[in-house]
């Protein structure tokens, strides 16, 4: 289509003023970051801290933070926007930050998904009673400029060591968690862990991949445990009820009281996700050939890498590996175009498609209450999964600060008695199989 | 061999049933818990002594599970207790419908086994048609008797109660037989299984129907084997289908330890009351506490003058509200005569009538009635049915109300049965509205409805609630929400002190949060006023006095100010003070009766279900009608409408006459192609194939697509989607044509152009939910319609079939993309027509400001003829967006049609005469993020804002009272600022 002409229209300023975040403040401001996944964000922020910054996870819980969500979040907005700002405002409330230094931050993603206006809606939320925190963004969707964190080369490979260590500690804990003989082992051994990268990335090791990946795959390899048949659950869906505590009432620690194997894809796919959805963009509708080569490039290093915890893991374990990402587009493409690309968008059906292809034929597909591209990506895509995979079991579980937990554990529960008929079956096939070959 | 033993506990009942060895079921109860769980159990236990002291007992339910877990009983979920029962009792059966208190189940057997329960909304549960028999004040057998007497069913949104309830309300209101409510009650259970469970999956062959509902509720069953076209052979109601779980249950404890039936029952009996929920503070601290708030509170009171000798002149006042009826008759100062406050109980007319008889007999021939005036839902039906001389907005009358209390108000709220209305006034005129939307409606009468189910009356209950010691959290997104985590607290013993207090608290902070969305007391303002008859709960109030931390002022005729507003209003309104009232008299009431019969419009294509009342005196009132039409009126003349005008030119736009060389290809007429029509009609024409549209848009249509819907909670225009796809389905077209674009036309006033995530992938969802869709007939490429070389590119891939040469796709491209400008011309065209007409003629114009597709007459229930009705042109915003300025807005603004919301919006705030109303589907995420803004853009230059939710429901009797006080409150603005000049 022949570009319009643009008028010369003036602009009308509708817009609130709002505190920037400044250099200068990095000296004596401390950022809030969100809880969303435990293990990664205390790496992450250790990264943050070496850059200069001061930075503190929130941890705070409870019907307080969903209260103070409630009130100052549109009731439409979706469920982690409530739980995040209920975070933020209840901890400038609890008297532990010098409000007039504290800063906010979020993650950005600058898609399609109304997530993508989080930064606006805190910014609203914020206004009514601490005006002067500034909200930071974390995005790299060049979404407000001068506003974010300063990002440098060094400091984007940090973390994305750390987001792949925080990976492969999130993946073998939960691969022997369930089985431990010792109880309380397991985060043991996380805790070293995390204290020797920690280490790593202030003197310079984080770097020896290898070795470190090594080194994390013998600790829990270590680990005493009892190898008996379980089912094991697979959770997608939404980033942030998928991975948040907090979001999903714990939903990880529900599965393993319920005696499973909780599945959770690694936070890297979802980063690879949103490189590999600007390398389309640019490919089929030619927006941001610009930049496209740049995100070529991060994506063939952050995928190599990811090969090659792969080929470790299964060289020097019994654990099943991370997903690999062009396996995850293969499986997407059986399912749902990768033209979806709003929020989670394909990647929930690819991860669904790639669980069941590797063993895990249960899964949880959490989602805030009325959440958009889930619609398509999530329950839409169930029925298509259904056919292409005969045991895969799914159950969506929408989360939102009024749903009773009742009403969702026995759902979940409905899925895991279907998934423990499903192992006694394969079971008996087996045995039986083993007598009679077709 | 020790029996089997099983126990289902639900979320209203307790089943439990004991099975012999050879699978024989030796007995089963079923009984209702009241909330009394463990008690319950064990008594029914007591019960099964007789088939032997030992036992293998299983649990099952939704209640079941804490008992399981704390008792150490086995526990099985009673989707997998059904089926397990399902497998012995009925190997042949190929699917099973499970209905209980709370959950709705469905069990495919056959063709891959799948169990499925409904999602986090209640709708179509036993549950919902308790709540729907209270409304209706019946007993649920009552209802079931009624059902099978009925003549015709009405649509009724079945996804929520909630929402059925604002359907049924205006159909009560209206008259209509309850039979007939009876019956399309049980059909909106039908299709929300249908559509909510199934999703897509036929339910067929040989179905087992299980639990209590429908094993009682034979109007059920019905509606059942009508729809799902089941014979005798097919539909089968076991005699033990209330208890099914149960036996399932006792099947599987055949893994369990065999035990005494003492142990068992001490072990259950052990579990102590422990609480498992959120608490919050008491509501008094202390007893003077208390003492002080009554002695406050008792100030704001109105003065009485005794009826029974009273003489002069006198004006009445109606409230005809959607729960209750209010009476009031005042004297020239002010003065109470008399008052009455009832339930409508379904007939408000009848109620209306009797209490005007009982001021008649009671006033004698001492007293006038000067002026009488009506307001609320019934207002149109009480002035028609009784003469009553004036009429008044709902808003209107409370606000004159409160002014009378304290004249220098700023803040009002009201909590009525139904809605919550806010006002903010400023100079002593209303500044701005907001009314509770469809999700946060019934909150008053909810405790009035729980109060009656736990035996009590509303008084005392709320009385309970006042000292109670650990007020339970229990949220507050809507009432069907509340209701289950009411149940679950009285699992967790929560007593019925904590829950009178959490509701009172739950009411306001829904009312705080979610209606006004103050986020501190001070934006509430200093003078408020509360009123409405919820408000004449302590507790409530005292939870509003907490929460906002500001004391307010409650008139001690809280329930009655909409009452006492419209007899104000017939005070001022009556000019003359020698005037008798038009209403009618003594003698008129004794002959006065009615006669109502439902029938269907055929003015036009919309088919309004209109409820025709007939007089004793043999006039008729017409209600349900959406348009003048239905009432029996020719529609006003040349009263300009651009939704309309837009959407019969959309109409219009393929051309019929074409041959089609190459063939037919559909295209349904929602979501985007509302927009690109013109477009895709241009471009396959230019390639010689014939355009066909799906049908228009209806309730019937939606019904037809409706077992292809995927997820519930989407918006009804994406949901009406499956509906269009499966009449091109029936039109047998080559191909159905439904592109996915992530990005939206660039108009250039926006820091990108994306479309919503479900308009720009729903063709994703209909492709892996409809089976008829292949390949071949559903051609959905990805495009981005501003980028040519892409869209040929991809449009000659998708169409390869057809051979089509790359110059001649440019061409059409080009020639669709020439067709849309001009259509979108002929759009602003009309738009600056109407503009400037309204201008001349000193006409209200509305924005009506949505998506395309809210152009649609089955979405936008003819909000837009309601609006000529009222007087009002009506235009939309994609005719003015580009004559306004650009904006810089708070948010990220990154929608192509959203950015044309925050401009039109921009267009409305120069204008004057111009105002603008949004509209907005339920469940369009995106609302949430612009609905804000706009309102901020608008207010920040004095402009009201109003939103209208549209879903489903068809009710426009809210949007009418809203769009009526935003037209009071703008004429209002109006003679102030004139008044103002003239100064």
């Amino acid at each position: 289509m022949k570009k319009k002409e643009q008028p010369q229209i003036p602009t009308v300023d509708f817009s609130d003023p709002y505190p920037v975040f400044t250099e200068e403040m990095k000296k004596d401001y401390t950022i809030l970051i969100p809880d969303m996944l435990p293990w990664h964000f205390e790496l992450l922020i250790h990264v943050m801290r070496l850059e200069g910054y001061r930075v503190d996870i929130l941890h705070n819980e409870g019907r307080e933070v969903i209260d103070e969500g409630l009130k100052h979040v549109h009731n439409d907005a979706c469920f982690p926007a409530l739980c995040v700002i209920g975070q933020y405002i209840n901890a400038l409330k609890s008297g532990k930050y010098d409000v007039d230094h504290t800063a906010v931050m979020i993650t950005q993603s600058g898609g399609g998904c109304r997530a993508s206006n989080y930064v606006p809606l805190i910014r609203r939320a914020l206004r009514a009673e601490f005006p002067q925190v500034p909200v930071l963004s974390l995005n790299f969707a060049g979404l407000e400029k001068g506003n974010g964190l300063q990002i440098t080369l060094g400091f984007l490979l940090r973390l994305a060591y750390a987001i792949f260590y925080g990976d492969l500690i999130m993946s073998f804990y939960n691969q022997t968690k369930p089985y431990e003989k010792e109880e309380g082992e397991c985060a043991r051994v996380r805790e070293r862990c995390l204290v020797w990268l920690k280490e790593g990335f202030s003197n310079g090791n984080y770097r020896k991949f290898r070795k470190n990946v090594r080194r994390l795959i013998d600790a829990f390899s270590a680990v005493p445990v009892e190898r008996k048949e379980k089912v094991k659950v697979g959770i997608v869906g939404e980033i942030y009820v998928k991975y948040s505590p907090l979001g999903n009432s714990h939903l990880e620690d529900f599965l393993l009281t319920e005696g499973c194997e909780p599945v959770v894809p690694a936070l890297m796919d979802f980063i690879l996700y949103c490189i590999v959805n600007n390398l389309n963009d640019a490919k089929n509708y030619g927006i941001g050939k610009k930049t496209a080569p740049l995100f070529g490039l991060a994506y063939r290093w952050l995928y190599g890498k990811q090969k090659k915890i792969i080929r470790w893991t299964k060289k020097y374990s019994g654990y099943e590996p991370i997903h690999n990402f062009e396996h995850l587009r293969r499986c997407a493409e059986k399912v749902i175009n990768q033209g979806v690309k709003m929020g989670e968008g394909w990647l929930i059906a690819a991860e669904m498609a790639a669980l069941a292809e590797t063993g895990t034929e249960n899964i949880v597909c959490a989602q805030p209450f009325g959440c958009l591209p889930n619609h398509i990506a999530g329950k839409g895509a169930v029925r298509a999964l259904k056919n292409l995979y005969e045991h895969e079991n799914i159950v969506p579980v929408d989360y939102d600060p009024s749903a009773t937990r009742v009403n969702q554990e026995n759902r979940i529960k409905l899925m895991l008695a279907t998934a423990r008929e499903n192992l006694r079956a394969e079971k008996r096939k087996k045995q039986s199989g083993s007598e009679s070959p077709i | 061999m020790a029996k089997l033993l099983g126990i289902d506990v639900g979320s209203t009942t307790v089943k439990v049933c004991v099975i012999g060895e050879e699978g024989e079921v030796l007995s089963s109860s079923y009984v209702r818990h009241f909330s009394r769980v463990k008690e319950c159990v064990l008594a029914e236990l007591e019960k099964v002594r007789p088939f032997g002291a030992r036992f293998r007992a299983c649990i099952t339910g939704s209640a079941g599970l804490g008992l399981a877990q704390r008792g150490k009983i086995e526990f099985v979920q009673e989707v997998q207790a059904a089926f397990t029962a399902i497998k012995k009792y009925y190997p042949d059966a190929d699917a099973a419908v499970e209905l209980g208190g709370e959950d709705a189940k469905i069990i495919f057997i056959t063709g891959g086994t799948e169990q499925r329960m409904n999602g986090s909304c209640a709708g179509g549960t036993g549950a919902f048609i308790d709540q729907m028999a209270t409304l209706l004040d019946l007993s649920v057998e009552e209802m079931d008797r009624l059902a099978l007497k009925a003549e015709r069913v009405y649509p009724i949104a079945s996804r929520c109660g909630v929402f059925a309830k604002s359907d049924i309300q205006p159909l009560l209101n209206q008259g209509a037989n309850k039979s007939d409510i009876a019956a399309s009650i049980f059909q909106a259970v039908v299709d929300q299984t249908v559509s909510g469970l199934a999703q897509g999956r036929r339910i067929g062959g040989k179905v087992l129907f299980l639990g209590g509902p429908l094993y009682f509720l034979k109007g059920l069953r019905k509606a059942f084997c009508e729809t799902l076209k089941l014979d005798e052979a097919h539909a089968l109601f076991p005699e033990n289908a209330p208890c099914f779980m149960s036996v399932g249950a006792a099947l599987y404890a055949e893994n369990a330890q065999e035990e005494d039936l003492d142990d068992l029952k001490k072990r259950l009996d052990a579990i102590s009351d422990h609480m498992d929920v959120a608490i919050g503070e008491p509501l008094f601290a202390s007893r003077q506490e208390y003492d002080a708030f009554i002695e406050r509170h008792r100030r704001s009171d109105l003065q009485f003058e005794d009826v029974r000798k009273y003489r002069g002149d006198a004006y009445l006042g109606i409230d005809s509200g959607s729960t209750t009826t209010k009476l009031m008759l005042i004297t020239p100062d002010c003065k109470i005569l008399c008052s009455y406050y009832q339930s409508n109980n379904g007939q408000p007319l009848d109620i209306v009538t009797a209490r005007l008889r009982d001021i008649y007999r009671l006033i004698e021939d001492r007293v006038v009635i000067r002026g009488a005036c009506v307001t609320g839902y019934g207002e149109d039906m009480m002035k028609a049915a009784l003469k009553i001389d004036f009429g008044v907005v709902e808003t209107m009358a409370h606000f004159k109300a409160a002014l009378y209390f304290n004249p220098e108000v700023d803040f009002i709220i009201d909590i009525g049965g139904q809605d919550i209305k806010c006002f903010k006034v400023k100079n002593r005129a209303i500044d701005s509205i907001m009314l509770n939307e469809a999700c946060s409606s019934g909150c008053g009468s909810f405790i009035q409805t729980f109060a009656k189910a736990m035996g009590m009356e509303i008084e005392e209950f709320s009385r309970l609630g006042l000292f109670a010691k650990h007020p339970v959290e229990l949220g507050s997104r809507c009432t069907v929400f509340m209701n289950s985590s009411v149940k679950q607290a009285q699992k967790e013993g929560a007593s019925v002190e904590d829950i009178s207090a959490g509701l009172s608290s739950s009411i306001v902070k829904n009312a705080i949060y979610k209606v006004i969305r103050a986020r501190t007391p001070e934006e509430l303002g200093e003078h408020i006023v509360v009123q409405g008859g919820t408000f004449l709960n302590d507790a409530v109030l005292r939870s509003f006095e907490l929460e906002t931390g500001k004391e307010v002022v409650r008139p001690a005729i809280a329930g009655l100010m909409g009452a006492f507003g419209a007899a104000l209003y017939a005070k001022e309104s009556t000019r003359k003070e020698t005037l008798i009232s038009s209403i009618a008299t003594e003698k008129e009431l004794e002959r006065f009766s009615y006669a109502s019969k439902s029938v269907t419009c055929k003015g036009c294509t919309s088919h309004c279900n209109v409820n025709v009342l007939t007089f004793s005196d043999g006039r008729r009132f017409i209600s349900g009608n959406k348009c003048e039409r239905g009432a029996g009126l020719q529609p006003p003349k040349n009263l300009p409408d651009l939704y309309a005008f837009k959407y019969e030119q959309l109409l219009a736009l393929p051309n019929s006459a074409a041959k089609g060389k190459r063939g037919t290809v559909g295209l349904p007429l929602q979501l985007v192609m509302y927009e690109q029509l013109p477009l895709w009609t241009g471009f396959f024409e230019t390639c010689g194939f014939r355009v066909v549209l799906s049908e228009r848009s209806s309730r019937a249509l939606y019904f037809r697509g409706q077992h292809t819907v995927a997820s519930d909670t989407a918006c009804y225009p994406a949901k009406l989607m499956h509906g269009h796809i499966e009449s091109l389905l029936d039109q047998n077209v080559d191909f159905i044509f439904y592109p996915c674009e992530s990005y939206n036309l660039d108009e250039h006033d926006s820091m990108n152009h994306y479309n919503c995530p479900v308009v720009a992938y729903y063709p994703e969802l209909l492709r892996a939910n409809n089976e008829r869709l292949t390949a071949e007939n559903f051609i959905a490429p990805y495009l981005d319609p501003n980028n040519e070389g892409h869209t040929v590119r991809t449009l000659r891939r998708a169409l390869k079939k057809y051979r089509l040469s790359s110059s001649l796709i440019r061409r059409a491209y080009r020639e669709g993309m020439r067709r849309m400008e001009v259509f979108h011309r002929r759009i602003v065209e009309k738009g600056q027509e109407i503009l400037a007409e309204a201008e001349r003629t000193d006409k209200q114009v509305i924005v009506l400001a949505g998506r395309p597709y809210h152009a649609d007459p089955e979405i936008n229930h003819g909000i837009n003829k309601l609006l000529n009705s009222l007087g009002v042109a009506v235009v939309s915003e994609d005719a003015v967006f580009e004559s306004a300025n650009y904006v810089k807005v708070n948010v990220l603004n990154q929608w192509t049609y959203h950015a044309r919301l925050y401009r039109a919006a921009e267009f409305v705030t120069r204008r004057k005469g111009v105002n603008l109303v949004q509209l907005v589907s339920f469940g369009c995420g995106i609302d949430a993020v612009t609905t804000d803004e706009v309102r901020s853009i608008l207010e920040k230059k004095g402009k009201l804002y109003t939103q209208i939710k549209i879903d489903e429901i068809n009710n426009l009797g809210v949007v009418k009272i809203r769009l009526r006080s935003m037209l009071a409150a703008i004429e209002e603005q109006i003679a102030k600022e004139s008044a103002g000049e003239t100064v």
